[in-house]
Parts: C-alpha cells; sequence; structure tokens
C-alpha cells in the first residue's frame, strides 16, 4: 500500500518524536521519583501523611464519606506507626495528630483509640512514650462511645503502667465495672488495684486478661512479654531471698547458685521463663543470665 | 506553528472563559475562602491557619474541578460538533491542535488560580490587617496546586481523544485520587512481601501521576516553607509527566479517524 | 496538473463492536478533477461523497489506493493552505461571533492581520453576513451558518474549494445565491470540487461530474455525454379523453398518468408514437402537447441506482455509516 508508505515518511517523523518523548520522560522519571522519596526520607518529612491538621476541616471536605476516609487515616496510621518501629526511630511526632484526624473522622472507630491509645502510651521503642495524649484520646473516645467499657480498662492501663497512678487506675477500673456488658474480672481487677496498688498479683490480673482478649498477635505478644517479665521478676525476689537466707547461714555470700544447691538449698540452677539460667550479680543479687529473652524494663 | 498553536491557545481559552460553569466554580472558591474567615474566627488561636489550609484546599478542589470539567470537554466537544473539520481542514498539524488545546486550558486554568490566589490574599489581609513575607509560602503551595492541575488537564484532554466526556471525568477523578494514595499503594505492595504484588504496586507507583508530593498546603498553613530542592524536582517531575501525557495524545490523535 | 487525482482510492470501515467487520464506503475510486473547473459528486444519500471528500482532507485516512490534491500528497498538510473547506453541515462554535469566527479561521492560515481583516470584512459582505456579523453563532439560522461556513471556505482566498452539500438548509433565495457565487469562483479560475444529491445544482453549475453509489464510481464526464447516454422518449398531453381511449393506449404503450383535466402519456419507443397518436385522433381526442423528453439527469442517476449490484447485508451498514455523517 503506497498510501501507507507515504504516510510513514512524513507522519512517522512525528511520530518517532512523540514516541520518543513518551518513553524518555517515563525513563527519567522513576529515578526522580526515586531521588525525591529519597531526599524526603532523609528530611524526615513526613508532611504527606497530614493533609490537614483538623480532622474537621477535613470531615466538611469530604462530602460524607468521612468513614471511608477514617479508614483510610486509621490505615495511615498502623503504616506510619510500622514504618517508624521498623525505622528504629524514636519519636512518633505525627502519631497524636494522624488519630486526631481519624478519630473526628470517624468517633465510632472504637480500634482508633484503642490501638492508638496503647501506640501512644508505650514507651519507646515500643510507642510513643506519650500516655497523657493516649489518655486524652481515650477520654474523647469515652465521650464519643460512653457505653464502650473496655476504653475504662485501657484508661486503668495506662494510668497503671505508664503514670503509676494506681488510685487513678483503680478508679478507671471501677467505672468502667459498672458500665453495661463490663467483664467481671474489671471488679477483681479495682479491688485488686485499690488494695496492692503496683502489686505484682494486680499485675498479673491485668496483663492474663489483656492476653486474653487481644485482638492481635502484637498485643498479644506484648501481654506475653510483660506476664513473662512478671514471672521473672517475681522469680528473682524469691532468689533473692534465698541467697539472703544463704549468707545468714553460711556467713558469706554466694557467687554462684551450684554453692546453693550444695547447701540443699536449690534443688537445680534456676532458669528465667524464657530458659535462660539466673546469675549472680556483682552486688551478690539475683540477675537475668546473658541472652535471656526477658526485659525487666518493662516493668519500670 | 508556535503561531498556529498560539491561536489555537487562545481560542480554548476564550471558548472557557465565555461558559458559564467557569463563573459559578471561581465564585463558589472565593466565597469558600471568605467563609474561612468566618471559620477562622469562631476558634481560638488557629484563625490563620484556618484560612490557609481552607482558602489553598478551595483553590485546589475548584481548579481540579475547572480542570476537569473543561478539560474532558475539549476534544471531545471539537469532534463531536464537527467542529474539528474546519480546524484540521486548514493548514493545521494535528499536534498543533493538541498543543494548542492543551495551553488553552492551562491559561484559563493559571488565570482562574491567580485569582482565586488574589482572593485569599485579599482574605489573609483582611484577617491579619498586614501582610509579612512569611506569608509568600502560600505562593509555594499555589505552584505546586498549578503543577498539579497541569497534570490533570493532560489527563483530561488525553481522555478526550479516547473516550466520552462522562467516562473521561470518572477517569481523570480516579487517577486523581489514586495518585494521592500512591505512596500507601506501593507501602501496601511491600508489606505483603509478595514479590508479584510488590512488582505491580511499584509499577503502578511509577506509572501513574504521583501526587502526593504536591501537596505542601498543610506545611504551608504551620509557616514552614517548601525546600528550593522539592521546588525544582517537583517542576521537573510535572514537566516529564505532561510531555508523556501529551505525547500520547498526539500518538492516538494523529491516528484517529473523523466520520 | 489537475487539482485532484485519486488512484484507486479505497476507505473501509470497521463495524461492528466484537466482531469487526469491514465495510466498504469507496471502492477503487478513480477520479481526475481538472485546474478551473466546477466538478460534482453526485450520489444519494451513503453513496460514498462526504467520505471522498474527508479522505481527501485527511480527516480520515485511505484503506487502499492514493490520492494527489494540487500534485501533493495528502499528508503534506501543508498544501491546506491553497484549499477551502465545506464540511456537510456545518457547525461552529456557539460562543463566538461570525467576524471572531472567520478571525480564528484566517488566523489558522497565519494571514496578517491586516490582510485578516479585509478578507473578513469582504467575506461578509459577499455572503450577504455584515448584518449580523457580531452576532453570536447560537442566533444564527441553519442558513446562516452555512453561509458562513461558504465565507470559512473562502478566507484564505483558495485555488480549490471542497463544498460538501452547500445547497443543503438553504431557501430557494439562498441557494441561488450560492449558485451564483459558485460561478463567480469559476470565473475567478479557481477550481470547485462539489457533492450534492441535488441534481438540478449540478445541472446548471457543473462543467463535470461523477457519479458515486455505494462507494462505487458509476460514472464521470460532462453532463451532456452523461446524459446523451439516455434513451429520449416522447410526451403526450391530452385533454378530456373520451371514453375508451386510455384503454386503448394502454395496450399500445405505458399507461397514462391523470391529473385533473389533462392526461399524459409517455411513450418510450419512438416507433409507438405512431400508432398511440393515430389512435388518440381517431377517437377524438384533443392533443395540447407532444414534445420529445430528453432523459434527466435524475432519471440517469435513478436508473444507475437501480441498475446497480444489489446490495449485500454489509453494504447496508455503509448506507448506515455515512448517514450518520450526514446527520
Amino acid at each position: 500500500m503506497t498510501s501507507a508508505g507515504v504516510k510513514g515518511s512524513r507522519i512517522g517523523g512525528l511520530r518517532r518524536i512523540c514516541g520518543t518523548i513518551v518513553v524518555l520522560s517515563l525513563v527519567v522519571l522513576v529515578p526522580l521519583e526515586r531521588a525525591i522519596n529519597k531526599e524526603m526520607a532523609r528530611r524526615g518529612n513526613v508532611g504527606e501523611l497530614l493533609y490537614l491538621p483538623s480532622g474537621r476541616a477535613f470531615q466538611t471536605l469530604s462530602l460524607g464519606y468521612q468513614g471511608l476516609l477514617a479508614d483510610i487515616y486509621w490505615t495511615r496510621v498502623v503504616q506510619y506507626f510500622g514504618r517508624k518501629r521498623l525505622a528504629h526511630a524514636t519519636r512518633f511526632d505525627l502519631l497524636g495528630p494522624l488519630l486526631e484526624i481519624t478519630t473526628e473522622l470517624d468517633p465510632k472507630l472504637v480500634i482508633a483509640y484503642r490501638f492508638g491509645a496503647i501506640f501512644l502510651a508505650e514507651k519507646a521503642p515500643a510507642g510513643a512514650g506519650r500516655p497523657e495524649e493516649a489518655l486524652q484520646l481515650l477520654r474523647r473516645g469515652i465521650v464519643a462511645n460512653p457505653d464502650y467499657w473496655r476504653f475504662w480498662q485501657d484508661l486503668g492501663f495506662i494510668y497503671y503502667w505508664d503514670l503509676k497512678d494506681y488510685a487513678s487506675a483503680a478508679r478507671a477500673f471501677q467505672v468502667g465495672s459498672e458500665r453495661p456488658g463490663a467483664q467481671v474480672w474489671m471488679k477483681a481487677l479495682a479491688a485488686s488495684v485499690a488494695a496492692e496498688g503496683g502489686g505484682l498479683r494486680a499485675s498479673q490480673l491485668l496483663w492474663s486478661e489483656i492476653y486474653r482478649q487481644a485482638g492481635n498477635d502484637q498485643i498479644r505478644r506484648s501481654a506475653v512479654s510483660h506476664l513473662l517479665a512478671l514471672q521473672a521478676q517475681e522469680e528473682i525476689a524469691s532468689l533473692d531471698a534465698l541467697l539472703r537466707q544463704y549468707q545468714q547461714r553460711t556467713g558469706h555470700p554466694a557467687r554462684d547458685f551450684r554453692e546453693l544447691i550444695a547447701a540443699g538449698m536449690l534443688r537445680a540452677l534456676p532458669r528465667d521463663p524464657s530458659g535462660v539460667p539466673y546469675q549472680i550479680g556483682p552486688n551478690g543479687l539475683a540477675t537475668l543470665g546473658p541472652g535471656s529473652q526477658i526485659d525487666l524494663h518493662l516493668l519500670q | 506553528m508556535t503561531g498556529r498553536v498560539a491561536s489555537i491557545a487562545f481560542h480554548t481559552f476564550k471558548e472557557s472563559v465565555r461558559e458559564r460553569v467557569l463563573y459559578n466554580l471561581v465564585a463558589f472558591a472565593l466565597l469558600l475562602i471568605a467563609a474561612a474567615i468566618l471559620f477562622g474566627s469562631i476558634s481560638v488561636g488557629i484563625g490563620e491557619i484556618i484560612l490557609v489550609n481552607l482558602g489553598l484546599t478551595s483553590i485546589s478542589v475548584f481548579g481540579l474541578l475547572i480542570a476537569i470539567f473543561i478539560g474532558i470537554g475539549l476534544v471531545w466537544k471539537e469532534i463531536e460538533r464537527r467542529t474539528i473539520f474546519n480546524i484540521l481542514s486548514k493548514p493545521v498539524r494535528r499536534a498543533e491542535f493538541i498543543l494548542g488545546k492543551y495551553l488553552g486550558l492551562l491559561l484559563t486554568l493559571v488565570i482562574n488560580t491567580g485569582i482565586m490566589t488574589l482572593g485569599f490574599y485579599g482574605a489573609l489581609f483582611y484577617q491579619k490587617r498586614t501582610l509579612e513575607a512569611s506569608d509568600l509560602g502560600a505562593l509555594e503551595a499555589v505552584y505546586f496546586i498549578l503543577l498539579e492541575l497541569a497534570i490533570v488537564v493532560g489527563l483530561a484532554l488525553l481522555f478526550s481523544c479516547l473516550s466520552t466526556p462522562v467516562l473521561s471525568a470518572v477517569f481523570t477523578f480516579s487517577l486523581y485520587v489514586i495518585g494521592n494514595f500512591l505512596g500507601d499503594i506501593r507501602w501496601f505492595g511491600q508489606e505483603t512481601g509478595s514479590t508479584l504484588v510488590q512488582g505491580l504496586t511499584s509499577g503502578i507507583y511509577y506509572l501513574l501521576p504521583n501526587f502526593s508530593n504536591f501537596s505542601v498546603i498543610s506545611q504551608v498553613a504551620h509557616g514552614e516553607r517548601v525546600p528550593a530542592y522539592l521546588l525544582a524536582a517537583n517542576s521537573l517531575y510535572a514537566l516529564l509527566y505532561v510531555s508523556i501525557l501529551l505525547g500520547a495524545a498526539i500518538l492516538i490523535f494523529e491516528e484517529k479517524e473523523f466520520k | 496538473m489537475p487539482a485532484i487525482e485519486t488512484l484507486d482510492l479505497t476507505k473501509d470501515y470497521s463495524a461492528g463492536f466484537i466482531r469487526k467487520r469491514p465495510l466498504r464506503a469507496l471502492d477503487g475510486v478513480n477520479l481526475r478533477v481538472n485546474t478551473g473547473e466546477v466538478f460534482g459528486l453526485l450520489g444519494p444519500n451513503g453513496a460514498g461523497k462526504s467520505t471522498t471528500l474527508k479522505l481527501l482532507l485527511r480527516l480520515i485516512f485511505p484503506s487502499a489506493g492514493t490520492a494527489r490534491v494540487l500534485g501533493r500528497e495528502l499528508d503534506d498538510v501543508a498544501m491546506h493552505a491553497r484549499l477551502g473547506y465545506l464540511p456537510e453541515n456545518p457547525y461552529f462554535y456557539d460562543h463566538l461571533t461570525a467576524r471572531e469566527f472567520l478571525n480564528y479561521a484566517g488566523e489558522l492560515f497565519r494571514l496578517p492581520c491586516a490582510e485578516r481583516r479585509r478578507r473578513v470584512d469582504q467575506l461578509l459582505v459577499r455572503l450577504g453576513l455584515e448584518a449580523s456579523a457580531d452576532l453570536p453563532l447560537r442566533k444564527f439560522s441553519k442558513g446562516m451558518v452555512q453561509r458562513l461556513g461558504i465565507a470559512q471556505a473562502l478566507v484564505n482566498d483558495p485555488e480549490l474549494i471542497f463544498l460538501d452539500e452547500p445547497m443543503s438548509g438553504l431557501d430557494p433565495l439562498g441557494r441561488r445565491e450560492v449558485r451564483d457565487l459558485i460561478l463567480q469562483l469559476k470565473a475567478e479560475g479557481k477550481t470547485v470540487f462539489f457533492s450534492t444529491h441535488i441534481l438540478s445544482d449540478a445541472e446548471v453549475l457543473c462543467d463535470r461530474v461523477a457519479i458515486l453509489n455505494r462507494g462505487k464510481l458509476q460514472g464521470c464526464g460532462e453532463l451532456r455525454e452523461i446524459l446523451s447516454l439516455g434513451v429520449s422518449a416522447t410526451e403526450v398531453v391530452l385533454e378530456n379523453p373520451p371514453a375508451g381511449l386510455l384503454e386503448e393506449v394502454r395496450k399500445l404503450t405505458r399507461p397514462a398518468v391523470k391529473t385533473g383535466d389533462r392526461v399524459r402519456i409517455e411513450i418510450p419507443e419512438e416507433a409507438d408514437v405512431a400508432p398511440v397518436l393515430e389512435a388518440i385522433l381517431r377517437r377524438g381526442g384533443k392533443v395540447v402537447s407532444v414534445s420529445p423528453v430528453k432523459i434527466s439527469l435524475e432519471d440517469y442517476f435513478l436508473e444507475q441506482v437501480r441498475m446497480g449490484p444489489e446490495k449485500p447485508p454489509a453494504e447496508q451498514g455503509v448506507a448506515r455509516v455515512d448517514k450518520e455523517g450526514e446527520r
């Protein structure tokens, strides 16, 4: 076909130019985008996450799709948190605002308050270490969802663990236990915390309940670590008692648990819940052995 | 060549300026900016932040609406009403037509955005009773909005060569929304751990227009300046992406038959 | 050098949404239009007239064959500077005035500003639009739009003018004006190539015509030649025929056609004329006139169309496709 040939010669030039422009631009685009991303990451510029500083302003512009937007924001919260944790970041500046936007867009998004409060309250590196913000978030959740008793449980939890405010914690558990549908153990928890403050039983009760109702692995793992640490703490306390007893009996401090076995005070080498033998520290007290999976700092 | 492109661009501009919907949109945007002053006055301490946020967001949203509503009809209307016959039977190359149409609408958007920006600064002055050098940061946000609109118009034009206005509007708007969440999409792909999904989401990430780097409104509202690096990189990005869209539109249009 | 030359120009449209079937809208057309002549492209709706014009103007691309316009390849868009084109049922921008639109057209030809203004004023007067020159086009009647269409086709003072159905939508007066205009253009030495399905226009204007039917060229040449190919007949008109006469006539030739008091008898065979007249006179009929009938273009045309090949199903689609274009 001659016409095709003619068209090829005259129009082909333009077509080649256009095709080349398209392909070249695409090729340059990829490294450019990579460079932008890299630079943004280097500057720690996460402004992109926050379209608007206030969820309320966003709500008016969302044309009735607040629910969906809240879900999107919630996803962003999780990603932001996850990304930061992967990067071992210690600052979570945007976590609070993101959670605020999310819960303002959808005040009934219960998981955002609960999960968010845990993210906010946990000490670095596990979380943002901002228990006060977590309390605020939960209080807003309680206002928006007054019948949801678990917020009180979370509130008490943060008072108990992060603020060591046992009176407030007990009060929170008590109020929560009076909400409709609250589990019975909330009452027990309230009583236990009120009676012994930061005592071991209350702590174990708290973490076992958290473990039992944990909705996801992260929380469950966290509960397990706490429970194990509690157990180790308890064991260390009894070992310390044994060591004191040994010193009283023999007049000199033990340097190794084998001496206690020889003295018939222990039947075997004591091991922590992760299976690593306990050691005796330079101060003569029991400590965790090297390589132990237990993190006693969780309990501080 | 440039003369004819300019002539088509100017007439496209003239056509859109005589479109009533344009005035409604600009008027509504100005109204919203004015309303931002009210919003600001009923909250405490963050009046200026709200004004900047809402004002710049209005400029962005209404620019987007203008870009889409006028952009989708650009080429389609000429084909549908067969006014294209009058143009292409003259010594006008099809590429010139596409470029002219694109530049014409871009000119419309620049002028509209300019008007809305003036309205915004007017509102800001009304609120603060003064304007400082730091308020120039809003211009950087407006510049990014324009870059974004330049890509959106390119998208609308490309779809307008291919499809009906309704479908074009849907496609353009969808791509705008997706383009704002592209970072999330890629992150999601990396999270799944599947190579296939990762490759797919990375492909989407680089192929579709990425608008997430263009939104600096909230930073500007908090008085942060946009880094010069980002200004340059985003300008280049928009230029490249518009070249892709226009190149593709011309390739399609060159082959098109007007029955 | 001919103004237009086509060689086996063929255009297939693919129709059907899922299963594409090729539809031949134009089938191997060979045409030659000389410089300075008025050339008519005749044919019924859907014959391929608009397709031919659009191919020559590069609005669509040929499936096979080639064509040259003003000695240039179709892809040479620069050649459009020497052309004018009036599309069928033209439509222009609502938001412009006639003057603005003509100016725009002039700009696309890169006419210098002063010359453009002069040409625009001139054309507004020439097509009788000066009174409505500054009215927005949405207020224009169909006839005014048609005139504006012609004006924009002439804005660059073209050598070759394509007019697609230039008379459609015009009242008798406007039609007359357009005829005069085409003759003026011819007198100025321009080549006019126009399509029409109105044969009287072609009879008055064209030096040569081509007849298209279902995409195929049926004939091409001077009207005189084409018409002399036809057979003539004799027409007899009588008044108040006596009883029994018409029955007798019917046995001899075609049946008579009665209108009011008068009766018209068309006798195709020359040999039958004498017996018919004899019979009339014998019965005392009153003859008003006896006249030879030259075949009209219309008759020729109908004959060509009737004799055309049976329509295969695919070609009905062609007619449909083209009609869409003529809406």
